[in-house]
């Protein structure tokens, strides 16, 4: 297995907008660290990064693949939407939107023990966000490592106007997402491993172990908070969090 | 047709009530029973609990969510008195025998400040007419063998409600976006699912409107100091003696729920 020409084929699906099959299926020693591998070499293919994004952050999504803690990837500037822009469905291969509250980094965050209140602590302030994802796997059928490599099928994302955290409860403030003028999901903050903080925290540590961390001005996704909704040309999605604010997404 | 002996399929609910043993679905008899026919024996049924002395202290509404309209096939809520003997306060121990097979819903519960009698109830006028809302847990049993249950089955069987858990203290609405108001629900402490207001026919102030509505149009109005609850945010978690259910909700605060053990039963699991 040759991380390189793992990486190549991943940006090879993204350029042809092609799924490609499980890599794990092909590599079967492709593990989790390998995965993260895998990932490393898309980072530094990137371009200017803008932030980071937890995945798998559901209790319901970790039973569902059998896992037991969260996924992490990384944001590249190339990726944000911004604010009322359209999501151009034509660049992607399967898109699905998820809502997500986004901590912005006042100062830098590093080290193997930080916690929920330190995420709090180092924020200048929370956002909504709404996280388009797109597996490069074909159907979205892959095992956590294949996922990783695939930069948890970051694709796109559009953050709000940050708002000061001041006050609310990020464990228990209600979250809608709506499709196409319905609600299809709603959920509290806790739906991301008990609490978007902690789930932020868990990626510190993480991070921690290869020596990186956040730094300030970050965006941190912390994780989808409903299930993921399939979006097509004409569709449009919005994610509302109380007291933080909406977010309208059009897809052409 | 109009449902056959509405008084005597009553009369079996209340017996299923009283003896805690469950009886068939009716519309295994009579597959063609429907939402109204539903609502006559329920209208029967009603007055035999008041007549042993219990007493209507508000309403439930069920099937406000779409995923539970889908599963029992009808694009409407349904809805049922609730009793004042079904009525517990935040932290109380719960008999798990007075249940057949209890579960667990966190809702969002108003307390009407005046009186809101249908029809052309707005969802602004709703809203004027609460007082407040408090945390709350509905615990639905069906009096249905296993949950068997179509639409006329559910609503004679007073849409399903068990009984009702509500928080003391009344928290005014005003200015708060009641679609957006979050709920996180914990089992023993551990999480079990979450949800907002919006989980509720998109509104629960909208769920208010479409009762007196509804009521109205049968000359019942919710009186003040009625409880409203407005449906679940979630799906409904089933309930063993012993657990301990926490909603814990934005601006309202939390509601526990206890489970009491079995007394004389067999060793449970």
């Amino acid at each position: 297995m040759n991380t390189t020409e793992l990486a190549t084929r991943l940006q090879k699906a993204v350029a042809e907008r092609t799924a490609i099959d499980s890599l794990n299926a092909e590599f079967p020693d492709l593990d989790l660290d390998a995965g993260y591998a895998v990932q490393r070499v898309l980072r530094d293919a990137a371009g200017p990064l803008v932030g980071w994004k937890l995945g798998v952050t559901s209790r319901a999504k970790q039973a569902q693949v059998g896992v037991s803690s969260p996924v992490y990837g990384f944001l590249p500037g190339s990726g944000a939407l911004d604010i009322g822009e359209p999501l151009d469905t034509s660049q992607l291969i399967q898109p699905r939107c998820e809502p997500e509250i986004v901590f912005v980094l006042g100062r830098d965050l590093a080290g193997p023990h930080v916690g929920a209140a330190d995420v709090i602590a180092a924020s200048s302030g929370v956002a909504v966000g709404i996280e388009v994802l797109d597996s490069r796997y074909r159907d979205y059928k892959f095992t956590m490592a294949d996922v990783v490599a695939d930069n948890t099928s970051a694709a796109r994302f559009v953050v709000g106007a940050p708002v000061p955290l001041d006050g609310i409860d990020l464990r228990v403030v209600g979250v809608v997402l709506e499709h196409n003028g319905e609600v299809v999901a709603t959920a509290s903050g806790a739906a991301s491993l008990g609490h978007p903080a902690a789930a932020v925290a868990w990626m510190v540590r993480r991070m921690a172990a290869d020596g990186e961390g956040l730094r300030a001005g970050d965006v941190v996704l912390s994780g989808g908070l409903t299930a993921a909704v399939p979006v097509v040309p004409g569709d449009v999605v919005v994610a509302s969090i109380d007291r933080i604010g909406s977010l309208e997404l059009g897809c052409r | 047709m109009p449902v056959t002996d509405a008084p005597a399929k009553a009369r079996a609910l209340y017996e299923a009530r009283r003896t805690r043993v469950p009886i068939a679905p009716f519309t295994d008899a009579e597959p063609d029973l429907g939402m109204a026919d539903g609502y006559a024996i329920q209208q029967e049924l009603v007055p035999l609990l008041l007549a042993d002395g219990d007493t209507i202290v508000g309403h439930k509404v069920g099937l406000t969510s779409k995923p539970m309209q889908r599963m029992i096939g009808v694009d409407s809520p349904d809805h049922s008195p609730v009793l004042g003997s079904t009525v517990y306060a935040d932290g109380d121990v719960i008999d798990p025998s007075s249940f057949i097979a209890p579960k667990a819903e966190a809702e969002i519960v108003f307390v009407m400040g005046s009186r809101l009698a249908g029809p052309g109830v707005t969802v602004t006028a709703a809203r004027q007419a609460i007082a407040g809302a408090v945390a709350g847990f509905e615990i639905v049993d069906s009096r249905i063998a296993d949950w068997r249950i179509k639409l006329a089955d559910t609503v004679a069987d007073l849409a399903s409600c068990g009984a009702v858990v509500t928080s003391s203290r009344i928290v005014p609405i005003e200015g708060v976006d009641t679609r957006l108001l979050g709920m996180t629900l914990t089992r023993n402490g551990e999480l079990v699912d979450t949800g907002a207001g919006a989980a509720a026919l998109g509104d629960p102030v909208a769920v208010v409107g479409w009762l007196a509505n509804v009521l109205g149009a049968n000359g019942v109005a919710l009186e003040p100091g009625h409880i409203v609850m407005t449906g679940a945010l979630h799906a409904a978690v089933p309930m063993k003696p012993g657990d301990v259910f926490r909603a814990e909700f934005d601006r309202l605060g939390a509601v526990t729920a206890r489970v009491g053990q079995l007394v004389g039963a067999e060793e449970s699991a």
